[in-house]
This record gives C-alpha cells, sequence and structure tokens, in this order.
C-alpha cells in the first residue's frame, strides 16, 4: 500500500469532521475513541535503516537551526538521545539481547505520539494542548504559563523546554507537521523516509495494515501494535521485530487513558465542595450546643447555688431584724423602765419627802411584756 | 505621662546579630541569582531538564510550603468549628503564618514557572479543568484572599480601623469554612498532581489514594507546624506575649499533640492498607523499600509514638521533638514524591539534583518570609492581644 494512496482521502476527511467534538475530552471520564477520521503514521522499525533522514526533514520543516554535528553523522546513532528543542524526532540505535529476524541493530525513531487522549492536555492548566481532529495535538504557545506539568505528565517523556530562554521559553514538541496536514501534504519525516519506514494515513486504517503485516509475517513481528491501545491508544503506532521494551519502549503503561488516572481526584472536588460547608456548620452547631449545654448548666448551678445563698441571707436577715428589734424594743423598755425608775425615784423622793412609802412595781413588770 | 513613656521607650536596636547578618547574605545572594534567573533564563540557575522538569522549586517551595502552611486551616477550624476556644491566642499566629507562607508560595512560582506573568491565565483567560494544577491554582488563588481577610483585623487593629475589624470578625465562622473547603481541595490535589504519571514514580510512593494521603498528612503537617513554630516564636520572641497567650500556650501544645498522634496513627495505618491494597510488598525488600521504611517508620510511626507519650505524660519536651521531626518527615515525604522516587526508572545519570543556585533561591524565600514574620509580629497584635479588644470572643 502506497502513502500517496492515504493521501487521498485526507481532503475530505478534514472536511467531514469539522466542529464535532471540539471540546476537550480530557475533562471527561469517558474513554474517548479518537476522531473517527483522525490521521496516524506507522513506524515499522524493521523496516528503518537509522539513516537519519527524518530528523532531517523534520529540523527544516520546523526550522530548528543547524544541528550540532550533521544528520549523515551516523556515529551519533552510538549515544541514546531523547527529543528536545534542537530535535522533535531522534532515531536511537539498539542491539537487542535477542535479535529479531534482521540482523541487529533495530532502529527506532521517536517523537510525540500524538494520544488520543493526551496526558499532556489533560494536565495542562490553561489548555495549551489540543487533541485536533486531523489527530495531531497541537501546542498554543500564547496560551502557556511555563509550568511544565505537561512534561511531568506524559508518559513517554516527549515534551521538551526551551530553560535558557527567559523571555519567550516554551514547550517544544513534534506537531504531526499539523499545518503541512492542512495544505494536504505529508509529514516532512514520512514523506522524506527512503524506506517507507513510515506510513501516514487514517488511524483505523493503519491498525488494519499493520495486523496485515504482522499476520502475513508472523516471524518478522512481534505480535503487538505499541500504539493501538498504550494509554487509551496513540495516533502513532508501532511494528517491531524485538520485544519492545528492548527497543527503549516502555511496556509496563497499561492501557489507561491518562484523564481517567486523575478522574478520581477530580470527582472528589463537588463532594468536598457540597458535603464539607454542611458537615462542617453541623460540626460548628454541636459545638454551639455543647457550650450552651454547658452554659445551661453552669447558669442552673449558679442560679441554685445564689438560691440558697438567698435563703440563707433571708434568714439572717429576719434573725438580724429580730435582734435589731429587740434590741431596739430592750431598749425602749430600758429607757421606758429608766423613765419609770427614775419617775419611781422622783416619786418616792416626793413620797419620802411626803410620807415616806410609794408604788413602784409596776416598772420591771413593763420590761416583762414587751418580750 | 512622660515618665511612661521613657518606660516603654525600646532599647536602641541591635542590627548587627548575627541573625541579621545571616539574612542579610541571603538576601543578596538571592538579589543577584534572581537578576540571573530573569535575564538568563531558568537554564542558567537550574539543573531542572526536559527529563526533570521540576526541582525543588516545586518539591520544597510548593509542595512542603503549601503543606506546612496548613495549621492556619486546622487551628481556625479547631477554634471556630470544633469550639476548642481554649486554641485561641495560637489561631493568629498560625493565620499569619499560613497566609505568609501562599503567599511566598506564590511568590516562589514566579521563579519556576516560565512566564510568570501569565500565573493568572488558568483563571482568567483559558481553564484547563482537566487539569488537577488548575485545581490547585484556583484553590491555592482563593485560599490566599481568605487568609488575606482573615489577618486584616490584626493590621486593621494596628491601625485604628474599628469598624472595618468588626466587619471582618463577623464573618470569622464563613472564612473558617470556606478556608477549610478550599485546603481540603487544594492539599489533596498536590498528591494528586502526580497521579496522571504512574510510570514514573515508584510504586511505594504512587497510589490511587495519594490526594488522601496528601490531606491528612497536611493536617499533621500543620499541627506540627503550629507547635514548632510557637517553640520558636516563645524562644525569640517571648517578650511579645500577652498573659492569655502564655497561659494558653502550653494547653495548645499538648492539645495539638494530642491530636497529631491520633491522626499520625491513622495515617500510617492508610499507607499500610494501601501497600495492601496495590498488593506491593515485595518492594519492601528492595533498596526502595528500606528508604520507604525510613520514611514510614523512622518519620511517621516514631514521631507518632513520641507524641503520644508526650501527650500521655504530659511532657512538653517530648511532644515539641516530635513536631520538629514530623515537619522533617512532611519535607521527606514531598521530596520523596516529587523527586527521589520521581523518574526512579531513569538512569541514574539522567537524574536530577538541584543546584546551588536553586538551593539559594530556596532559602531566599524562606529568609524573605522569616523577615516579613519578624516585621509583623513586631508591629501588629498577632502574639498578644489588642487591649481595646480584649474578652471579646
Ligand atoms: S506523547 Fe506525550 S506530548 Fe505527545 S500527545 Fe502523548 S502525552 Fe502529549
Ligand atoms: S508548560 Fe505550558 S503547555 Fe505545559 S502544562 Fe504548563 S501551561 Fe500547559
Amino acid at each position: 500500500m502506497s502513502r500517496r494512496k492515504f493521501l487521498g482521502c485526507l481532503t475530505a476527511a478534514l472536511g467531514a469532521t469539522t466542529g464535532v467534538r471540539s471540546i476537550a475530552h480530557a475533562a471527561s471520564n469517558k474513554h474517548f475513541e479518537g476522531y473517527p477520521d483522525s490521521f496516524g503514521v506507522l513506524h515499522d522499525s524493521t523496516k528503518c535503516i537509522g539513516c537519519r533522514q527524518c530528523e532531517k526533514a523534520c529540523n527544516e520543516v520546523n526550522e530548528l537551526g543547524s544541528p550540532e554535528k550533521p544528520f549523515d553523522d551516523l556515529k551519533v546513532l552510538d549515544t541514546r538521545r531523547r527529543t528536545d528543542e534542537a530535535a522533535y524526532t531522534v532515531v536511537n540505535k539498539f542491539e537487542p539481547a535477542q535479535p529479531g529476524p534482521k540482523s541487529s541493530p533495530v532502529f527506532a525513531k521517536i517523537q510525540c505520539n500524538h494520544c488520543q487522549e493526551p496526558a499532556c492536555a489533560s494536565a495542562c492548566f490553561v489548555k495549551a494542548f489540543k487533541k485536533d481532529k486531523t489527530g495531531a495535538v497541537i501546542y498554543d504557545e500564547s496560551l502557556c504559563v511555563g509550568c511544565r506539568y505537561c512534561m511531568v505528565a506524559c508518559p513517554f517523556n516527549v515534551p521538551a523546554y526551551t530553560y535558557n530562554d527567559p523571555i519567550t521559553p516554551k514547550v517544544t514538541k513534534c506537531t504531526m507537521c499539523h499545518p503541512r496536514i492542512l495544505e494536504g501534504k505529508l509529514p516532512g519525516c514520512v514523506e522524506i523516509c527512503p524506506k517507507e519506514a513510515l506510513v501516514f494515513g487514517k488511524r483505523k486504517d493503519l491498525i488494519k495494515l499493520a495486523w496485515k503485516r504482522i499476520n502475513e509475517k508472523p516471524d518478522n513481528y512481534i505480535q503487538h501494535v505499541y500504539g493501538e491501545h498504550e494509554m487509551g491508544g496513540t495516533s502513532w503506532l508501532y511494528l517491531s521485530g524485538v520485544p519492545f521494551d528492548q527497543i527503549g519502549m516502555r511496556e509496563d503503561l497499561g492501557v489507561t487513558p491518562a484523564p481517567q488516572l486523575t478522574s478520581g481526584a477530580l470527582a472528589a472536588v463537588p463532594i468536598v465542595v457540597g458535603l464539607w460547608p454542611v458537615l462542617l456548620t453541623g460540626v460548628y452547631a454541636i459545638a454551639q450546643r455543647k457550650d450552651k449545654i454547658a452554659k445551661e448548666e453552669k447558669d442552673a448551678a449558679v442560679k441554685e447555688a445564689i438560691d440558697q445563698a438567698t435563703d440563707e441571707m433571708n434568714k439572717q436577715l429576719a434573725q438580724l431584724k429580730d435582734k435589731m428589734t429587740k434590741e431596739q424594743q430592750n431598749a425602749v423598755a430600758n429607757e421606758v423602765k429608766k423613765a419609770l425608775e427614775e419617775a419611781a425615784k422622783k416619786a418616792e423622793a416626793e413620797a419620802a419627802a411626803a410620807d415616806g412609802e410609794g408604788g413602784s412595781e409596776d416598772a420591771p413588770e413593763a420590761g416583762k411584756e414587751d418580750k | 505621662m512622660s515618665q511612661e513613656n521613657k518606660a516603654i521607650q525600646p532599647e536602641p536596636y541591635n542590627w548587627f546579630t548575627p541573625f541579621n547578618i545571616l539574612t542579610a547574605v541571603v538576601l543578596a545572594v538571592g538579589a543577584v541569582l534572581t537578576f540571573m534567573r530573569f535575564t538568563q533564563g531558568m537554564g542558567a540557575v537550574t539543573n531542572l531538564d526536559n527529563n526533570n522538569p521540576w526541582g525543588i522549586w516545586i518539591g520544597f517551595d510548593l509542595l512542603c510550603g503549601v503543606a506546612l502552611a496548613a495549621g492556619g486551616f486546622t487551628t481556625s477550624a479547631a477554634c471556630y468549628i470544633f469550639g476548642l476556644k481554649r486554641f485561641h491566642s495560637a489561631v493568629r499566629p498560625a493565620i499569619l503564618t499560613a497566609f505568609l507562607g501562599y503567599a511566598l508560595v506564590v511568590f516562589a512560582l514566579h521563579y519556576d514557572v516560565g512566564r510568570p506573568w501569565k500565573l493568572p491565565y488558568p483563571i482568567f483567560v483559558s481553564q484547563g479543568t482537566s487539569s488537577l494544577l488548575f485545581e490547585v491554582g484556583l484553590c491555592v488563588f482563593l485560599y490566599l484572599t481568605v487568609l488575606f481577610i482573615e489577618w486584616t483585623p490584626a493590621a486593621f487593629e494596628w491601625l485604628g480601623f474599628k469598624k472595618l475589624r468588626t466587619i471582618v470578625v463577623r464573618l470569622t465562622l464563613l472564612l473558617t469554612i470556606f478556608g477549610v473547603v478550599l485546603s481540603t481541595l487544594h492539599q489533596s490535589s498536590l498528591g494528586a498532581l502526580f497521579m496522571i504519571a504512574p510510570s514514573k514514580l515508584h510504586p511505594l510512593w504512587y497510589s490511587g489514594y495519594l490526594h488522601v494521603y496528601f490531606f491528612i498528612s497536611a493536617i499533621f503537617a500543620g499541627l506540627s507546624m503550629v507547635i514548632f513554630e510557637g517553640t520558636m516564636a516563645h524562644k525569640w520572641l517571648h517578650h511579645k506575649m500577652d498573659d492569655t497567650h502564655l497561659a494558653e500556650a502550653d494547653g495548645v501544645v499538648l492539645g495539638f499533640g494530642k491530636a497529631a498522634s491520633f491522626i499520625m496513627m491513622g495515617y500510617f495505618g492508610i499507607k499500610v492498607i494501601g501497600l495492601a491494597v496495590d498488593n506491593n510488598w515485595h518492594y519492601l525488600g528492595t533498596g526502595w523499600g528500606a528508604w520507604y521504611l525510613v520514611e514510614m517508620i523512622g518519620f511517621v510511626l516514631f514521631p507518632a509514638i513520641l507524641y503520644s507519650v508526650g501527650a500521655r505524660e504530659k511532657n512538653l519536651k517530648f511532644i515539641r521533638i516530635a513536631a520538629a521531626w514530623t515537619v522533617l518527615g512532611i519535607v521527606l515525604n514531598r521530596f520523596n514524591v516529587s523527586l527521589v522516587a520521581f523518574n526512579y526508572h531513569l538512569p541514574a545519570a539522567d537524574r536530577y539534583f538541584p543546584s546551588l543556585s536553586e538551593i539559594g533561591i530556596t532559602l531566599f524565600v524562606v529568609f524573605v518570609g522569616i523577615t516579613v514574620y519578624r516585621f509583623i509580629t513586631a508591629k501588629m497584635p498577632i502574639l498578644y492581644e489588642h487591649p481595646e479588644y480584649k474578652d471579646e470572643h
């Protein structure tokens, strides 16, 4: 199957998918099957010869400036490299422990895999990444804050950062040549590949093609299309004659799409926002009530104490009053007695003066009556 | 009158204490590094690279900063929601530290993000609601506002704005509840940030419960930090405290220590359950397992026990040691998640270690915080009650 053939579907597909599902699906928990007619690239590592032409084409298309070492210098392949701001794609050489049908080494190309449900897009807090209907995951520099959470999130370690730029640093990664696809052109790397190790097409057709190759030559391939299900599926797909973990691709990523990894934690938000205030107000009310009850009890106790004290005081007061009244009466009585006595004395004196005898028995009697 | 004035006239301030000199040096170095960072880019001062996009500016300044500032919401919740009025004197210092803590987190983020002038973007321009970082950003922004409002009464008392103060004080309960909700969300989200990268974080630290772990550990981090700071303040700012504060201080230490011991035991328990659920026991036999046990036994179980013994025997010294130990443990945990166990699969040559300049900036941020704290506690009624507003609560 030639790559030109895939190209034919391109314009039609683009026209058909406008406006569908343009909202970031990363926000939902549902598994996103991908845009129906999105594109992808199949990299068949059994055909790759490590010529670095794709690196060169990528460099030119994206105007990445002249490389440290020229692209025809194959010694570069001796050290393992990753993508960075100066290279959106790199080819690495591997000498697998268990050689495949083709004599070693094996070459593997890496770049952004353009995930169906990209971890980078799900992680970005300003939606600077977007899964486009073409299949490309595109980046909008004008929104990016530069937090680099996308780099933390990407399971394939793809995005790079221009750390040495103080004013306009940005995230860099393969664009799947999104602008060229819109023009109806092939991605630069696909176009230049001399061995047709890269095939561009609709993702669903590429999966069929990949399995066709595996089934036609089962001895040549590992029975696995890398990217069909990894992290929920990617637009770039890979075939290999040796286990993928021997050509630098992790096989332990699982099939869970990135957004699902965090959906549980995100789902907690409405619960917390809804429940906490209610709960806390409840706790507050209980605490207040506890205080109130404590206060009431205290008040009751105080009241009782006061009542008792009042009783006591009243009694004492009454006694005091009694006593005072008595004393007063005593005083009055005394005065009366004194007056009477004086009167008596006077009378006696008068009587003595008159006839020597007088009645003075009355005075003590009056004191007794008062008691 | 004139005699009184003479009596409270402070002794001439000695600027050349060792600590002030150290502060000056750190601030000066920080200024130079700041200049470099903003003129030559992050690459000039950090060891960050494409495999290690987050270093100690995130690991310490953000993750630890936010966790250790959790004292604000725990203390105000204890006092105003749970009605534990005996902790009242601890609220203001805790709110102040939390406010400063969050302000510093935001300040430090200006160094770490590529285009800091776009920091309002996630909230005002383009909301990436599927991102846990969005949640963190939004909550931190809102909570910083809440903390600021909660702190204003102190400033209003200092400035003598009585009416404004009364209005804010009336909002206390509402603000406290708001604060607890926001704290729950972002404290847990900081842990959940790493849930998107199961292939990068070592299984002993990765968990589907990472958000729960972070939330619970933030609570005892906050409690421990209140005790720890209180200890420091008693040492250096004793003369600023009023009788209520001094009388209540031991009760705060005991109460918080007891609470921390319970929560840490619970945390230890759910971590063990987590191990069992993910069936990660076999990792315990590896080198990573040993390191994990250092964290769990040395820095969770041990201080938890120390706390409980201290609380039972009313041994304040034990509790204070446990608090400092727990603070270290939280730092260790946040470092493990964000730096040590993160990218564990990379070859040693690709691993990250902070550069001196990065550490310098972090120290700078910490010292800015201490300096502002000293200024505010020196001027405003934080460690004592303003005489005009006594007996109000
Ligand atoms: S490979 Fe990485 S950068 Fe590319 S779309 Fe997937 S998550 Fe994003
Ligand atoms: S660095 Fe930019 S693109 Fe990446 S997550 Fe942050 S804001 Fe989004």
